[in-house]
Order: C-alpha cells, then structure tokens, then sequence
C-alpha cells in the first residue's frame, strides 16, 4: 500500500527533529520515492549510520510498505 | 534470525572480496535498485559475487538484521557492509567506491 510523501517527511521529522526533508515522487504514482534529508545530528557520522538514522525514524516501513525510498542524507 | 543463519552469512560475507546481496542475478537483476548496484560494479570493473536472495529466504530475512539494513541490495567489502545502492551511487560519483575498491586492493575484473 502506497504512502503519501507528507506521512513520509511527517515520520521523518518526528524521528529527527530538526531535520530539513525534501520529497520527490519520481512516478507519480505514489510509491516510488526520493527524499533528501538534512539534520546537524548527522555531522560526523558515516553514511550508513546518517540512512540508519532515516530507516529508523521510519520505524520499519523501509522495505515494507515503502518499498521505493531513494534516500540521500547531509549534515549541514 | 538463527545462529545458524548468522554463521551462513558470516560465511558469506568473509567468502569474497566484493559481494552484492540482490534481487536475480547480475545478467537478470529481478529489481531497479540490484540493477544500478550491478551497473556500478560493472562500470569500476571489480570481480564480485553475488547471492540471489529471491532464491533463498532466510538470507534474504537474515540479511536485514546482520547489517541492520531494511533493503537490498547490500553491499560488502572485505566482511565491511559498505551500504545499498543509494550509497554506492553517492559513492560512486564521489569517487570514493573506486577508491575504496583501490586501498583495499580488490581485483579488476
């Protein structure tokens, strides 16, 4: 089942407060996603850890009901 | 997940240099993510394996927890988890795939 881009950024910044989200629908169809994220707390951690941080807030919907999420992260 | 589980995928992941967890098999990639991880692989020329996931369940479940990653495909170097494709695609731009492939001294294909 499709989410819509606002429940994703919603999800995203209620994980990581101050983070900046931006969202793209790459289809139009509703599930098949970009997003860039943007938060100080991700400043000297690696990239794996920065998605960890995102897949987190997400709570599990990674991979599950959001299967396409094409995720790009930076401190600062 | 199993400790035997856990131990198969130690096995695998300590069993090559460069080794792509994915969705079908480099030649027939079953998902748009396994195709770009497999298009960047072939394009720094790097020997790999492979394990198809969509042939075998508990790996594909397994994998998840080992490195902590909802998604496949998953990249590993040398036993390290690198990242998925969205990560080997930044890396990959940057440069810094080639030159982690270069300072760990993995084989041209």
């Amino acid at each position: 089942m499709p989410m819509a881009a606002a429940d994703i950024e919603a999800l995203i910044v209620a994980g990581i407060p101050d983070a900046r989200v931006e969202i793209t629908d790459l289809a139009g169809d509703g599930d098949h996603y970009a997003a860039r994220v943007v938060s100080a707390s991700f400043a000297g951690l690696p990239r794996i850890k920065q998605h960890q941080a995102v897949y987190a807030a997400l709570d599990g919907r990674m991979g599950g009901v959001l299967h396409a999420l094409q995720l790009t992260t930076a401190a600062e | 997940m199993t400790d035997q589980t856990q131990d198969r995928i130690a096995g695998l992941v300590n069993g090559a240099d460069v080794l792509l967890f994915m969705k079908g098999s480099p030649l027939f990639p079953q998902c748009g993510f396994s195709s770009r991880a497999i298009a960047i692989l072939n394009h720094l020329n790097v020997e790999f394996d492979s394990v198809d996931v969509l042939q075998d369940q508990e790996v594909r479940q397994g994998i998840k927890a080992y490195s902590d990653w909802p998604t496949i495909p998953q990249l590993y170097v040398k036993g390290e988890f690198v990242g998925g494709s969205d990560i080997m695609m930044e890396m990959y731009e940057s440069g810094e795939l080639a030159q982690l492939f270069a300072d760990q001294g993995v084989t041209q294909a």
